[in-house]
């Protein structure tokens, strides 16, 4: 007599007793994370070396490369995996569909459509130049996928994720044939398009932080009502849930923090889908444990992402963006058989 | 204790809910309800009034709009005309989470989240009484430990809602309704998809609430027999518009049954309890005499 959706808590009952030592766990992750980050690369360092380049007074080529190059990269990881990652969990609170994810709402596509087309027309050759027309893009298609999932002044949830994905998939195509079109906008924006960390200074982040704290800020208020939501609209409209306005805001809180992400790094697929479903089973469905959960398991995961392209082709390497696809596709494929059991 | 409002009509047998104000008499009421899935009319024109204290139920053939009646009192739809007051006041005018602490529903198919517990579905009924950043309360845990204990589910917290049996899930819903906390509960169809023994557990359970809480109770049912036998009021429905309302005993009769459900029917005393049930003719009589 009733259909399943992401759910609130887990079947063992002690999720409460568990919480602190998960947390500290998770925190744990992420440090050791951060310190591979730090470490590891075309040239591995020595931990007592990153040490001291951070906090200390090293110099020479290796200390450089820590606090010049690797700090801001893990840095721009951290903030762009903890975005992706409460992005996907308020996305899937608010459609109640575990597949949904900042890039089945046609984010990354718009933020990408918009990058190829401001290289194609502007010129443009950097990818800080890129930050304000990826935002913009993203916002857009968030916005437009809204659009095509109001009914009667409400969002419908399943319009919006199959609103999103057919909007994903028009963007992908005028993207293929801009680049198509130009052979010079291929050259620019192909490794943007993958989704990198890669020669992010700290410079590109500082313009997000804005929208980054502010998304994060209505991420963590909407979470109380989202467990409502997950009861179905009418249970949530009669525990006194202002359904359609929640829903807004959640979308806004999804659009400003993948926005920024994307606006940053570039598409990068996966984290947004991956990390509430890594958390669920530990903390429970309950999402005002669920964000802060994904707040640590998104850059857990796209940190790691980043550490294993840094070091399978050394001493090139492959783009993040890659690398959590190709090992989210699999998670996708199991995901996909969990839910239709 | 807020109660300012006038009450237009008071229905004199209704006892006022425990520690209320006068005005709060939890009685539901419609003026020239038109309710309307786009151009389609499912309700027109509906003056209604639910008694307080009372167990109602909302009885008719299918598609003559009860459920839909229902969402229009919970506000889950919005009127094209005509209002829904609570105690005189226009629900649509009142806070959503005011509303909610008034007002109680089981719909008629609650989605219930995966593997999330009994105990943290019936938590969810404190949200209307909570605030962002504010603790859970020693009346919160208070109200969730009644509603289980009540429905007879505090065996049953720890484990997965979609474990569990039809009726066992059903129970679990009502007692995030009770955990509410709220003077009406209103149902949609709640013994639909379970077996007789359930049905029979929730209805008892509902009239339990009605006698031992205090609750206004407000049921779309399919069952004749049952709503007469666990309902003081009846109303019944035909083509979104009131057929008849009152007590059982006095409205349901074989007259009204052909009328409404358009079955030739006798209508006898329950021997177990003497309020009205509808027997069906045989298929022979039912066939012969009506034109």
């Amino acid at each position: 007599m009733s259909e399943s959706a992401p759910g609130v808590t887990a079947s063992s009952p002690p999720v409460s007793a568990r919480r602190i030592p998960l947390l500290a766990l998770g925190v744990g992750v992420l440090t050791l994370c951060a310190a591979l980050s730090l470490a590891l690369g075309a040239r591995a360092v020595p931990l007592s070396t990153v040490v001291d380049a951070l906090f200390g007074d090293a110099h020479g080529r290796d200390a450089l490369v820590v606090s010049g190059l690797r700090l801001p990269r893990t840095l721009v990881g951290l903030a762009v995996g903890g975005a992706l990652g409460v992005a996907g969990a308020v996305a899937q609170g608010v459609t109640r569909n575990p597949l949904a994810s900042p890039t089945t709402l046609g984010i990354n596509a718009g933020a990408g459509f918009a990058v190829v087309v401001a290289i194609y027309a502007l010129g443009l050759t950097r990818p800080v130049e890129y930050i304000w027309f990826a935002f913009a893009g993203a916002v857009g298609a968030m916005f437009f996928a809204l659009t095509l999932a109001r009914r009667s002044g409400d969002i419908d949830p399943v319009r919006l994720a199959l609103g999103g994905t057919v909007l994903q998939l028009v963007l992908l195509s005028w993207t293929s044939a801009v680049m198509l079109a130009s052979e010079r906008t291929l050259d620019e924006a192909r490794f943007w398009l993958a989704g990198s960390l890669s020669e992010r200074p700290l410079d590109v982040l500082y313009p997000v932080l804005p929208t980054l704290v502010l998304g994060l800020v209505i991420a963590l208020a909407v979470a109380p009502a989202l467990n409502a939501l997950a009861l179905g609209d009418d249970s949530a409209q009669a525990l006194g849930v202002p359904v359609a306005r929640i829903r807004l805001a959640g979308a806004v809180a999804v659009a400003l923090l993948a926005g920024s992400a994307v606006a940053v790094a570039g598409p990068i697929a996966f984290i947004g889908l991956a990390a509430p479903h890594l958390v669920r089973p530990l903390l429970g469905g309950d999402h005002r444990l669920l964000v802060p959960g994904c707040l640590i398991a998104g850059p857990i995961l796209l940190l790691a992402a980043d550490v294993l392209g840094r070091v399978v082709i050394r001493p090139s390497e492959l783009e993040v963006g890659i690398v959590s696809a190709f090992l989210g596709a699999p998670l996708l494929a199991l995901l996909a058989r969990k839910v239709a059991r | 204790m807020t109660s300012k409002q006038l009450v237009p009509r008071q229905d004199a047998t209704a006892p006022a809910a425990e520690g209320a104000g006068a005005a709060r008499t939890d009685q539901l009421s419609t003026h020239g309800l038109d309710l309307r899935y786009g151009d389609r009319v499912v309700v027109g024109g509906l003056d209604l009034v639910l008694p307080g204290g009372a167990v109602t139920a909302i009885v008719g053939p299918n598609a003559c709009g009860k459920s839909t009646l229902l969402r229009a009192l919970t506000r889950l739809l919005t009127p094209a005309g005509g209002t829904v007051a609570l105690d005189g006041t226009d629900i649509h005018r009142m806070p959503a989470r005011a509303l909610a602490r008034r007002m109680g529903l089981l719909p008629q198919q609650p989605v219930t989240p995966e593997a999330i517990t009994v105990e943290a579905l019936v938590r969810l009924g404190r949200y209307p009484h909570q605030r962002l950043l504010s603790p859970w309360s020693k009346a919160d845990q208070a109200a969730v430990e009644s509603a289980l204990e009540r429905t007879g589910t505090t065996a049953l917290r720890e484990l997965p809602v979609d474990q569990l049996s039809g009726g066992q899930r059903q129970r679990a819903w009502i007692a995030l309704a009770l955990a509410q906390d709220t003077d009406l509960l209103l149902l949609d169809e709640p013994t639909t998809f379970l077996d007789l023994r359930h049905q029979l557990d929730v209805l008892d359970l509902v009239a339990e609430l009605h006698a031992e809480a205090g609750r206004t109770v407000v049921m779309v049912l399919h069952d004749l027999g049952q709503a007469a036998r666990y309902a003081d009021h009846l109303v019944v429905l035909k083509d979104g518009a009131l057929a008849a309302a009152g007590a059982p005993a006095d409205v349901l009769d074989a007259d009204l049954v052909r009328e409404v459900f358009d079955v030739d029917c006798r209508v006898i005393p329950d021997p177990e309890t003497g309020t009205p049930l509808v027997v069906p003719k045989t298929r022979a009589a039912r066939q012969k005499p009506s034109a």
